[in-house]
């Protein structure tokens, strides 16, 4: 048996929905459904070679008994935005160990238009959120994941102007990708002053765009891979890590540091083998500007305090040392409410040479996760080459 | 704003909210540990001991940070801030500054504040207000 790491399991189909943005007319189910047929036409499989479904949002025996699919494994991890992070962890584990043969992970969610979304409520009144934190106000994601930014800026001599800097970057990205929602250039005075304030210190380009859509992945072992149709473009795992940390905002450990950026990152580097040199390209779901600015620091790319002078450097715009959210992001691209599918997807395109503003020679992409605002990370790291 | 979002608790904070409505504000406190802990259980997560007491708390803090919310939920309206912050007992909360302006030059980080409630539903929310140093 082989290791889950190591390139020993691969990414074999990868596709989004064939149209993103605003789509009234699908709901959330077959959106899961519409990616699902993509990935898998796009990795010359049916559904019939499916034996492992993952999921978040509806159940694994809702997605797969809409597809035809009758899995022998199945993954209903549900942590939010970064939950599929967790199922290509799983999957590989899976596929690894013999509880699966080939994976199909879905993702599809009607974030703008609600249609088939009625089952998504809002956090319980009787949880801890619900009671210690809701009745605030703290409910919606620009209301609520966005408090501990003005600390994380203080504390290091930053300001508003380190959170526009990484929204004029990834304009600069998404102004190359034809289906990014947001892709006219922005300029920092712009952001600070003429978008319209939503939750002070965040304007509304701080805040990611709000979508429909989804994605699917296949995966399964590499050994199976290198036999199919799509063994040139396969996008080997050569580590991951995942990490929890508390479910109400006022219990992190450190309001300027996240916990679980760094325990997930970290192990997905040491299971990688990898170091932060080795990173040709990187995703940091950014559902709002202050997220690129923790993750940068949790993962190590730049050291406490550094992370507003890297991104105004320009070291993540097209050309820069690196390449960072090359979709546009949650920010510009796309974001359904989980956008962690979206960061992989860009990965894989990456990767594989098909992205729209395509970073030359990518070699390796690390992927950072963040679900519940800052209840839970994944981390992955993909190579398109087998070590 | 009396109405809004109203919590519902479960039996183990049950004594926070009761003691809420009569306007005191109750932390638990490890006795094997020392330290105080938040949200509510019947346990410490620090040291998992089972010897924990409710403390009547000060209600005094610091602002740690905050957002300005222009579009709050229904039925709140106008501006309201969301904040942390950390009592001189050492434990973080999130609550509502209420009876300030919602301007940054009037919010900053580390103000001190204090405890007022506000009537949501059958129960008392703990907010709190900017005070003089």
């Amino acid at each position: 048996m082989s290791t889950m790491h190591n390139g020993n399991i691969a990414v074999v189909g990868a596709a989004e929905t064939t149209e993103i943005g605003v789509l009234p007319n699908t709901s959330m189910i077959q959106l899961h459904a519409e990616a699902a047929r993509n990935a898998l036409a796009d990795a010359g499989l049916g559904p019939g070679d499916i034996d492992g479904v993952a999921t978040a949002g509806p159940l694994p025996m809702e997605v797969s008994h809409y597809l035809g699919i009758t899995p022998r494994w199945m993954d209903g991890t549900m942590v939010g935005g970064c939950s599929f992070m967790l199922h290509v962890r799983h999957a590989a584990a899976a596929i690894a160990a013999g509880a699966a043969t080939t994976v199909l992970i879905t993702h599809g969610e009607s974030g703008r238009s609600r249609i088939g979304m009625d089952r998504q409520a809002v956090l319980a009144a009787d949880t801890a959120s619900g009671q210690f934190e809701v009745p605030y106000g703290a409910l919606m994601p620009y209301a609520t994941f966005t408090v501990p930014a003005l600390r994380f800026l203080h504390d290091r001599g930053m300001s508003r102007t380190d959170l526009a800097e990484v929204v004029v970057a990834q304009r600069e990205w998404a102004a190359q990708n034809p289906r990014a929602l947001r892709r006219k250039p922005i300029t920092v005075d712009e952001v600070l002053h003429s978008s319209p304030p939503i939750a002070y210190p965040f304007s509304r380009d701080m805040c990611c765009v709000v979508t429909d859509g989804g994605g699917a992945l296949v995966l399964t072992s590499a050994e199976r891979a290198a036999d199919l149709p799509v063994a040139e473009r396969a996008v080997f795992l050569l580590g991951s890590g995942e990490a929890g940390e508390s479910p109400v905002i006022a219990q992190m450990d450190d309001l300027g540091s996240c916990g679980a950026f760094r325990r997930a990152s970290a192990e997905a580097f040491a299971t990688a083998g990898v170091t932060h040199a080795d990173v040709d390209h990187l995703m940091c779901y950014d559902a709002f500007a202050h997220l690129p600015l923790y993750m940068l620091e949790d993962l190590g790319f730049v050291g406490r305090g550094e992370s507003g002078a890297f991104i105004a450097s320009g070291a993540t715009r097209p050309g820069g040392e690196l390449p960072m959210n090359t979709n546009g992001g949650g920010l510009s691209y796309t974001h359904t409410g989980m956008y962690g599918m979206f960061a992989i997807q860009e990965a894989i395109r990456q990767l594989r040479g098909e992205a729209a503003a395509q970073v030359p020679g990518a070699r390796v992409s690390f992927v950072q996760g963040v679900g519940l605002y800052f209840a839970a990370a994944g981390s992955l790291v993909f190579s398109n080459v087998k070590p | 704003m009396a109405d809004g979002l109203v919590p519902r608790p479960v039996p183990e904070t049950a004594p926070f909210w009761d003691a809420a409505k009569d306007e005191r504000l109750l932390v638990q406190r490890c006795t094997a540990c020392g330290r105080h802990y938040f949200y509510p259980r019947p346990f410490c997560p620090h040291c998992m001991s089972d010897d924990v007491v409710w403390d009547e708390v000060s209600g005094r803090g610091r602002l740690l940070s905050y957002v300005i919310n222009h579009r709050p939920l229904p039925p709140a309206e106008g501006a309201q801030i969301i904040a942390l912050v950390r009592l001189d007992e050492g434990v973080r909360l999130l609550t509502n500054i209420v009876d300030a302006e919602p301007d940054p030059e009037a919010l900053p980080l580390d103000a001190p504040v204090s405890v007022a409630f506000q009537q949501r539903g059958e129960y008392k929310l703990p907010v709190f207000r900017l005070v003089e140093p």
